[in-house]
């Protein structure tokens, strides 16, 4: 055995989409302040696995490494949390890694999130303003309100809140935490407000905002501490009115 | 875009757990509490319940209808949900798993409850006093009627939490974390009322 101290991990693979997952264990060599990140890129490196057999090296998702980008979330531990972020000397040993359930696995620790992609475009969580010609600077946001929408816009689609969600699976359609609250952002964008009655109506069709159960899991794990049940209930009283509006009309077209 | 059916769906169900299917819980509760001041207050309460005017057309418009429709609806919900409290074991978790559990036994002892009364009294039992009395005879039955009482109660309770979610009524933490309070309450003063009138016809 080597003088070194090493780091034990033991990361569920899977080799294509559709193939059986299986557990495989891996030291690596301990070094100081390393991430779950810098040890994937030690076996890498050197893709052999504990019982000393050469193995093919991990594939996950990484971009930013600095907790902003959300793509490299995954099970530490037991826990949905992004692994840039996930720093070794506070984790127990060993130190399993699986990928998250609820999204269709690529690769080992690799997932698909495209269907918070695609909700978000389903819910428009963007503000238009392209024209023809300038539309000027718009009006100026309320600063009170620009503290706690600044909250919300921290969100980085990293997917946690959805693997967290007991109502985001595979029997339900639900889109889940994430770009609700974001229509809750836009919405509350002085330009945005102008496509509220859409994102509304958006969250009010199938796979929507009645999908949520209130565990409340979500902003228990969101990362971001982004306040998605407050979202979530603001949202709840937006279609509340929106729902008599589209029932009996309304003075506000 | 039309708004779903789902989201119709979703708040009727939502709605008809309160009104009327709660306001009914907690007359039918109340109303039984006369049981406590003895079998002469019960039947007379009983007798002046069976005797309002549109008997009929309450119970199938305010009473069954509404609880077919919330029941069904609520064990497609119920059993669309991946419960995962061993993981996240949050309050809120716990809450969210306990109102499905509970919604599946409310339907178990609302069914058999209703058999052993309502649809007895169709085939021309007399629904009193005594016919609690034997029914609650047996350990079984005293032991089923309590756990279905303080299951239903419960989801009552909580599902006056998740409404005043469901609605935006309760939007920021504060409100929701009093509304956990209040709710808490009601649950622990039906409890008791319901408690109380079991144990009267013991
Ligand atoms: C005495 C009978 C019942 C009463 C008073 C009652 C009441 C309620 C209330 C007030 C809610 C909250 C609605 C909301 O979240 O907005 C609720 C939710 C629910 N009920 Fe019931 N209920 C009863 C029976 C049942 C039965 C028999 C089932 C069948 C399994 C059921 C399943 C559910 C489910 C799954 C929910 C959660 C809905 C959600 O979170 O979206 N309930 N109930
Ligand atoms: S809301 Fe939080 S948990 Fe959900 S995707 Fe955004 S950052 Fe991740
Ligand atoms: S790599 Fe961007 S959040 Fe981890």
């Amino acid at each position: 055995m080597s003088e070194h101290k090493m780091i034990s991990f033991i990361i569920t693979r899977q080799d294509t989409a559709d193939s059986t997952p299986y557990d495989e264990e891996f030291e690596v060599p301990y070094r100081p302040n390393m991430n779950v990140i810098s040890a994937l890129m030690e076996i890498r490196r050197n893709p052999v696995n504990k019982k000393g057999e050469k193995t093919t090296p991990i594939a996950w998702d990484m971009n930013c490494l600095e907790e902003v980008c959300g793509a490299c979330s995954m099970y530490i531990n037991g826990k949905p949390r992004q692994s840039c972020t996930a720093l070794v000397d506070k984790l127990e040993q060993p130190i399993r890694l699986a990928p998250m359930s609820t999204f269709p696995v690529v690769r080992d620790l690799q997932v698909n999130r495209s269907r918070m992609f695609d909700s978000l475009k389903r819910v428009k969580a963007w503000v238009p303003i392209d024209g023809t010609y300038d539309l000027g600077p718009g009006p100026r946001m309320p600063e009170r309100k620009r503290q706690w929408a600044y909250e919300l816009s921290k969100c980085m689609t990293c997917g946690v809140c959805l693997e967290a969600c007991p109502n985001v699976n595979s029997k339900s359609d639900f889109i889940g935490p994430a770009p609700l609250s974001q229509v809750r952002l836009f919405n509350a964008h002085p330009t945005g407000a102008m496509h509220k009655t859409e994102r509304l109506d958006a969250i009010m069709g199938d796979g929507g905002l009645t999908n949520c159960g209130n565990s409340q899991n979500c902003v228990q794990s969101c990362p971001k501490g982004i306040p998605l049940t407050t979202s979530i209930a603001a949202l709840n009283r937006d279609t509340t009115f929106q729902a008599f509006r589209n029932f009996f009309g309304s003075d506000q077209a | 875009m039309a708004t779903s059916k789902e989201f119709f769906y979703r708040r009727l169900h939502s709605l008809l757990g309160v009104i009327p299917v709660g306001v009914f819980l907690i007359q039918h509760l109340v109303v039984n509490h006369f049981a406590t001041r003895g079998p002469e207050a019960f039947n007379q309460a009983s007798h002046f319940m069976e005797n309002l005017p549109f008997r009929y057309a309450l119970e199938v418009f305010i009473i069954f209808l509404p609880i077919l429709f919330h029941a069904i609806y609520g064990l497609y919900i119920a059993f669309t949900a991946k419960n995962n409290v061993s993981r996240y074991g949050y309050f809120r978790n716990w809450m969210f798993t306990l109102q499905r559990v509970s919604g599946v036994v409310t339907l178990v002892f609302i069914a058999w409850h209703v058999w052993e009364t309502r649809i007895q009294a169709f085939l021309g039992a007399e629904v009193n006093y005594d016919m609690m009395a034997n029914i609650l005879d047996h350990p079984a039955m005293l032991a089923f009627y309590i756990v279905g009482v303080l299951s239903t109660v419960f989801h009552f309770a909580n599902g006056l939490w998740t409404f005043g979610v469901s609605w935006g009524l309760t939007v920021t933490p504060r409100s929701q974390r009093i509304s956990t309070y209040v709710t808490l309450g009601i649950f622990i003063a039906l409890s008791l009322i319901s408690i109380r009138t079991i144990f009267a016809f013991v």
